[in-house]
């Protein structure tokens, strides 16, 4: 069983939005800076008016790695992790397992589509083929 | 431009894969070994500082603070540190450099223990973030849970975004493998010292790709000791001061391995700038270097980032022979974390000031007098020149 991210205010509504199919980033409402991994206030302008958005779900693969060794007893391999620019969140990259598609196939400049896995009260980015 | 403070003496346990051995008795080892080098006994150490402190948050990755080595060591100290959050496993090194320059403390005994290959289990590998827990907080709690759990995973992203952009092949770090693998074989305390082909680094497993099995460094249980002393304190030891020329600790991006705008730099690239700036040596004036290769990546970055090269050649100066046996910048000449055992940049380190004092036997750069280390991947980055006059 992987551990979970402890969900506080700065990171619930990242960690919960799957819920309603949306990937939810932090932006500062004053300068709307993109603001990941999300934070309490913005670190560009010090600006504590943070506010979650919904973005496309979609982005570009940066960079990914796939990963072929157990860390944990139960962890099926290989996977690929894809390490993605996403669109609407300049500067912004979420990295996640990428599913439904095999691991060998992923490519940097892909273009990839978000879906959650749940757990517990996470809800997890995974990526798939946006196609 | 140097700082007033000086490397005097380092000491390494026998290090092993599942030694049994307590860390405390590796870490006296080192100690009483660094103390012997440097012509001190206990009673003159009045400083002690480590990286990071006691933490249980991975299998052995330090089972020792400065308080239980304080006690278990009888040591009375004017200044005592650890440092989870500075700039790498070299921040006690350099805060001991800052401690000593400003006559808070004479002689600073820095140390790293490491019970890692003992301690990790199936169930409770080394080196993974928060192993064993339910939840997580931090920067790697985007990391971890996410299925991204090992820094091997990390150092992998990084690679392929390099590879990407460079043209580097596996081969190249084949050469950084193969290279320190020939350096460990004329260093007798090295862990790994059978020697290692292209072949067997070609065909050996993939842990993380491109990263496999020989791009990773190896868990080891032992302990090394660095001691720094002030510049005046450090013309009565036994060795030659090997001088704190200059150290780097920048950071220009986030505490995280996925959103630095340009993932084939490191957080080295910010630190070694930061150093260079410090002093009228140049990368020319270097003899021997001490990279971190926690991964073999990591080698071609720290080059770059050391200014030895330029960004996106390392794949080409290491093919040229620079860094192996025989080169013009011989890196990690002991063998390296990959061939010689995870200490945590001690290592690297004390293999640097063995050079320096011209006590590398069979495997001695001829005449080293200038060094350079350099810990850390991702973001964690120190930098340090060293030079022997």
């Amino acid at each position: 069983m992987r551990p979970l991210p402890e969900l506080t205010p700065e990171n619930t509504a990242f960690w919960t939005g799957g819920a309603e199919g949306k990937l939810m980033i932090a932006f500062c409402a004053d300068c709307a800076h993109a603001i990941h991994p999300p934070q309490l206030i913005c670190p560009k302008c010090w600006s504590e008016a943070i506010e979650f958005k919904p973005v496309p779900g979609t982005g570009k693969v940066y960079t990914f790695t796939v990963n072929h060794q157990p860390w944990m007893p139960d962890m099926p391999v290989p996977f690929a992790l894809a390490v993605v620019d996403l669109d609407g969140a300049p500067g912004v990259r979420v990295t996640a397992e990428v599913v439904g598609m095999p691991p060998e196939a992923v490519a940097i400049g892909q273009t990839l589509r978000v879906t959650f896995a749940n757990i517990e009260d996470v809800w997890f980015p995974q990526w798939e083929p946006a196609q | 431009m140097s700082l007033n403070a000086a490397i005097t003496g380092v000491g390494m346990s026998d290090i092993g894969r599942k030694t049994g051995r307590p860390a405390m008795i590796h870490l006296a080892e080192a100690a009483r070994r660094a103390l012997e080098c440097a012509g001190l006994t206990r009673d003159d150490i009045d400083g002690i500082s480590t990286y990071p402190g006691k933490a249980d948050n991975s299998p052995g990755m330090s089972p020792l603070g400065t308080g239980e080595v304080r006690n278990a060591l009888g040591l009375k100290t004017r200044w005592h540190s650890a440092v989870p959050d500075g700039p790498s496993q070299m921040a006690p090194i350099q805060v001991a450099a800052m401690a000593v320059a400003t006559g808070q403390a004479r002689h600073v005994l820095c140390f790293r223990a490491l019970t890692e290959s003992s301690s990790q289990t199936a169930t409770q590998r080394a080196s993974i973030p928060g192993a064993g827990r339910a939840r997580l907080g931090g920067w790697y709690s985007y990391l971890v849970p996410a299925k991204a759990m090992s820094a091997s995973n990390w150092a992998g992203w990084m690679a392929q975004r390099y590879f990407h952009e460079f043209g580097m092949t596996r081969e190249h770090l084949g050469l950084v493998a193969t290279g320190q693998r020939a350096f460990a074989q004329a260093n007798p305390s090295a862990v790994m010292r059978t020697p290692l082909t292209m072949d067997d680094y070609l065909g050996a497993r993939m842990i993380s790709s491109p990263l496999g099995l020989f791009d990773c460094d190896v868990p080891i249980d032992g302990a090394c000791v660095v001691i720094v002393s002030a510049a005046d304190a450090a013309m009565d030891c036994a060795q030659a001061p090997l001088t704190i020329e200059a150290m780097g600790a920048a950071l220009g991006s986030q505490e995280t391995w996925d959103q630095r705008p340009d993932l084939t730099t490191m957080g080295a690239h910010d630190s070694a700038a930061d150093m260079w700036k410090r002093t009228d040596l140049r990368p020319a004036d270097v003899d021997v270097l001490g990279l971190y290769d926690g991964f073999s990546i990591f080698v071609p970055y720290w080059l770059e980032a050391l200014s030895f090269c330029g960004h996106g050649e390392a794949k080409d100066f290491i093919a040229e022979g620079n860094i192996g046996p025989g080169g013009r910048f011989p890196v990690n000449t002991g063998g390296g974390q990959l061939s010689g055992g995870r200490l945590h940049g001690f290592g690297l380190l004390h293999e640097v000031c063995t050079q320096l004092w011209g006590r590398a036997d069979g495997r001695q750069v001829d005449g080293a007098k200038v060094g350079a280390c350099g810990m850390g991947g991702g973001f964690i980055a120190g930098s340090m020149l060293l030079r022997r006059d």
